[in-house]
């Protein structure tokens, strides 16, 4: 039977199930496919903090949302329209965000008595036998059944490693229904399984198994088609955000020409830069895997100390470690960049979602007068160019930068134009090798024009040297309890940090007009939001703008003018009011907050009421 | 396997290696000492001035690096030797010295020290043992003896202490020495060979602190009771000690016991010392009783255990060659564009 095809402008699918259901592979998978086929993509992975949470329940459940489009996409979506719900619990968690109208794929199996109850709905409640799923298109599957049949002939498994391949029955059926083609997963398996033949063959053929049930039941109507998105043209790849941090720092290093050296400790959300970076030794790359996350920073220190590009990866809970260390860096003065991919806080919190809550501690978390620089990342593909300048300021300005990204955009995905490296910028970096004509003494701590001192690694003969976290005297470096020297050092380190406004690009707007009504203003990964929002209210008409951030430290020259051009500003935040209160310290502005601190992502249905209630 | 830097400079003397810097411990603490001896062997190392970096922490000890015409860094408590790892794995080459004290390298920065120690790294670790916190006058430290009164234990310390050379054992370190403040010969002995370790050299040494802790180890460096008290340890030689040179340590099975030569037992009878002995090591490490006790074993000075394993920077350097010669040199180009890429005309 051949179904209709048609071809519509705008996806948003979630892959829901247990834990150990393979929801995350699946929703990979299926966003590299949809890469390939050129569509425009946003991918929102969201899985407990359990490697294995308990089993059927509500707090197990692991979702991957992609959305894909023939449009420019800018957010994962704040509903979606097709549903995969693996058992009882992943239909109660995102029925609520499934469109009316939308389409519904149980799982038969997952909505036994045994499912039921574990997902907490009452005795003799069945959502498939009532009337809850009214309005929806529901589809239900029996996808144990049909992929254990789909395996009767690979005698090698048992019928437990057979059922781990029912994701890939859902993948196959998914391919059918979007018309695509199986062969980036096949190869994928390949790559995967390839040595385990029973297990490969069991996957391609639940896959394939998933594609034809498609193709022979007569449920389903029609098929449906995305058409490539309307990109600039060039050549794209997808990436997540901390692939992109990873990416990004390589070519920093190679752009610099100093070494990379990460100095780390594994932590939710932030350990897949570690693992991207530990496989890039043909680089050069030097990884540690320290004993903490003191010793994470202090290592990369000590390699920056050496003339590396010194790097420590972490999350909040580590930046509370570090910070003792951070003002070590300060008042040393050399290169260092802290990245910080943040979660739900404090304490451990909430380690599997994304919160913008470290601001503050990126500020002011250190002991004494301790200004950092901080660079933001607003999507997953902007982590490249975002960490490529911290390191920039970094190496230029003798600073260690904080780099803040978070949960949302480490793991989401997007397309991604990536450059070439001859078109990167090279950032140049000069180690002093001698005393200068005429300079008859090192003075390790003179500045330059923008304030900052000479990098002088061991090994240069002639200018050794001591250095050290007690206050020093300005200039020769030495140490000093000099009550007038301790306050032009404190002002003279401030003024560093504070040039860096000299160096880097003017605040422009993302959209809208250059004067109007309300300027909304973000900082990282409420980009996507706080875009497609105000998109949407400028096409009904109304006089919104939106500007976001990189630089959150120093803010760029014009931000404070740019602001006054707008009778009011928002600034919607996945915190309780972070960025807001700096700015109106810092400008005196009568900003407006739009917070949300449940762990997700700002949506833009919720951020559109935000910003009309200003009207 | 990377090694050191050679020498490139003219011949130095130990007033090469100090600077103007007025030295500013207590008059008469035993710091001065180390000081002196570290300056009078580096010039026989034979490794250039600039390519010697002294790291330190936070304590007395730690204000060493500023006292010397090397490279340094006083960072902050702990944390030294976790920043001599990163620096060691970035530039294998340089001669890297680490100079702690108990507090900072045994609890504020235990967990790095260990760590450091089973990595490997290719540095020398001087832990100035002076059985208090000084800089913050007088309180008791991780290898202060149990019931000590200081300003923080008006009745007396309820800590067990470390014994430092079996914790660096349990590390395991594989180069362990400990020498004393007192006797600059055995120090600069003990320091030559820490250098000379291809890998993480603990040397422990006996430091006197005269403000907070007076004559800590006094029955190991008097004259009166030096040769009595103090066990020195040389290679293929038999464990004797006593001012006649008269008492010896023999193993009776397993169980170490003190001998009096002449009656019954001879030198040949003794224990014999063997660095590389791992197992003797054990034993000897935990000689280590209160020396006011009535019965106990004198404590040993000296080099207790030295093994070859491969260095952290080492291994490190040779996994990425390795991976480089597999893999071929990395193309940045081919990286950013991965395996699946389409176009958007
Ligand atoms: S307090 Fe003790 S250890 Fe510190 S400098 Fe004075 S004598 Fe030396």
């Amino acid at each position: 039977m051949s179904v209709p095809t048609q071809v519509v402008e705008d996806v948003v699918i979630k892959f829901a199930g247990d834990s150990g259901d393979g929801m995350q592979l699946t929703g990979t998978q299926f966003t590299n496919n949809t890469a390939l086929i050129g569509n425009d993509l946003s991918t929102f992975p969201d899985y407990p903090a359990e490697i294995r949470a308990p089993l059927g329940t509500v707090a197990g459940v692991s979702g991957f949302q992609v959305h894909f489009s023939s449009q420019r996409v800018y957010t994962p979506g704040d509903s979606c329209d097709v549903l995969v719900a693996m058992n009882a619990a992943a239909l109660k968690v995102n029925i609520k965000t499934t469109k009316k109208g939308g389409i519904i794929i149980l799982n038969l199996d997952g909505f036994d008595s045994k499912n039921l109850r574990l997902a907490g709905y009452a005795d003799g409640v069945n959502p498939l036998n009532d009337d809850s799923l009214q309005g929806f298109e529901v589809y239900k599957i029996d996808v144990t059944k049909l992929t254990r049949e789909a395996l009767t002939d690979i005698s090698g498994l048992g019928v437990k490693e057979k059922d781990r391949a029912k994701n890939m029955f859902v993948l196959g059926f998914i391919y059918w229904l979007y018309n695509r083609d199986l062969q980036t997963t096949i190869a994928f398996l390949e790559d995967k399984f390839g040595k385990k033949p029973d297990i490969f063959n069991s996957n391609v053929l639940a896959l394939k198994a998933g594609y034809n049930y498609g193709d022979t039941i007569e449920a389903f109507t029609t098929r449906y088609k995305v058409e490539k998105a309307k990109l600039p043209s060039g050549k794209y790849r997808s990436i997540t955000g901390n692939t992109a941090v990873a990416y990004g720092l390589l070519a920093a290093s190679e752009q610099s020409g100093l070494p990379l050296f990460l100095g780390t400790y594994p932590i939710t959300p932030a350990t897949d830069i570690l693992h991207d970076l530990s496989k890039f030794k043909n680089f050069g790359v030097k990884t540690f895997q320290a004993e903490d996350e003191i010793a994470g920073i202090t290592s990369a220190i000590g390699a920056s100390y050496g003339g590396s590009l010194g790097i420590t990866t972490t999350s909040g809970p580590g930046m509370a470690l570090k910070g003792e260390a951070m003002g070590l860096a300060v008042i040393l003065e050399i290169p260092l960049v802290i990245i910080n991919i943040q979660r739900g806080g404090p304490s451990t919190g909430l380690p599997t979602k994304t919160e913008q809550s470290d601001l503050f501690q990126a500020y002011y978390g250190r002991n004494g007068e301790c200004p950092m620089p901080i660079v933001s990342a607003s999507t997953p593909s902007d982590c490249f160019d975002a960490v490529f300048e911290a390191v920039r300021i970094a190496v230029q300005h003798m600073t260690p930068v904080i780099f803040l990204s978070d949960g949302y955009i480490a793991n989401g995905a997007e397309p991604w134009k990536f450059p070439q490296t001859k078109d990167l910028k090279k950032i140049e970096v000069s180690f002093k090798k001698e005393l200068a004509e005429g300079e008859t003494k090192l003075r390790p701590y003179k500045r330059d024009e923008k304030g900052v001192r000479p990098w002088i690694v061991p090994g240069t003969a002639g200018l050794e040297h001591r250095i050290g976290g007690l206050e020093k005297e300005d200039e020769t470096g030495n140490v000093s309890y000099d009550s007038e020297n301790h306050q032009i050092m404190v002002k003279n380190r401030e003024a560093k940090v504070n040039n860096i406004a000299d160096y880097i690009p003017l605040q422009t707007l993302d959209s809208g007009p250059e004067q109007g009504d309300v300027l909304v203003l973000g900082w990282g990964s409420t980009y996507g939001a706080i875009k497609s929002a105000v998109a949407e209210l400028q096409g009904k008409g109304k006089s919104v703008a939106h500007a976001h951030l990189r630089y959150v430290r120093p803010f760029p020259k014009n931000l404070g003018e740019m602001m006054k051009n707008y009778k009011q500003v928002l600034i919607p935040e996945i915190n309780n009011g972070q960025l807001i209160k700096i700015i109106k310290a810092e400008y005196l502005v009568n900003a407006k907050g739009y917070n949300k601190i449940k762990g997700t992502p700002i949506s833009r249905a919720e951020l559109v009421g935000a910003i009309e209630e200003l009207f | 396997m990377t090694a050191t830097a050679e020498m490139t400079a003219p011949v130095l003397t130990a007033k090469d290696f100090a600077n103007e810097q007025e030295v500013r411990w207590c008059p008469g603490c035993g710091d001065y000492s180390i000081l002196k001896q570290v300056q009078t062997i580096l010039p026989q190392i034979g490794i250039a001035r600039e390519n010697i970096v002294v790291v330190s922490g936070i304590g007395c000890s730690s204000r060493f690096p500023y006292y010397m015409n090397t490279y340094g860094m006083h960072s902050i408590h702990g944390r030294a030797t976790a920043i001599a790892s990163g620096l060691k794995a970035a530039r294998p080459e340089l001669s890297v010295w680490i100079v702690s004290g108990d507090g900072d390298s045994l609890s504020i920065g235990g967990n790095h020290t260990i760590h450091l120690l089973r990595r490997n790294f290719n540095v020398n670790l001087l832990l100035f043992n002076n059985q208090i916190y000084g800089l913050t006058k007088g309180q008791y430290s991780p290898t202060s003896e149990e019931n000590k009164v200081t300003k923080s234990s008006p009745a007396g310390s309820l800590d067990h202490p470390f014994n430092p050379a079996a914790l660096a054992l349990g590390a395991d370190a594989t180069f362990i020495a400990r020498s004393m403040d007192r006797d600059p010969k055995h120090l600069q002995q003990m320091l030559l060979r820490a250098n000379a370790h291809h890998g993480a050299s603990f040397l422990e040494i006996y430091q006197n602190c005269n403000i907070f802790n007076d004559g800590a180890f006094e029955i190991f460096t008097e004259k009166s009771s030096k040769a009595e008290e103090a066990l020195f340890l040389e290679q293929g030689q038999p464990l004797i000690f006593g001012a006649n040179k008269d008492k010896g340590i023999r193993l009776n099975g397993h169980k170490p016991e003190i001998v009096k030569l002449g009656e019954g037992f001879n030198a040949d009878d003794l224990w014999i010392h063997d660095e590389k002995d791992f197992f003797k090591a054990q034993i000897l490490v935990r000689l280590f009783d209160n020396p006011h006790s009535a019965e106990h074993f004198p404590r040993p000075f000296g080099v207790f255990f030295e093994t070859q394993r491969a260095s952290y920077e080492d291994a490190m350097a040779m996994q990425i060659d390795e991976f480089t010669a597999k893999k071929g040199k990395g193309n940045l180009d081919k990286l950013l564009q991965g395996n699946e890429t389409w176009e958007i005309d």
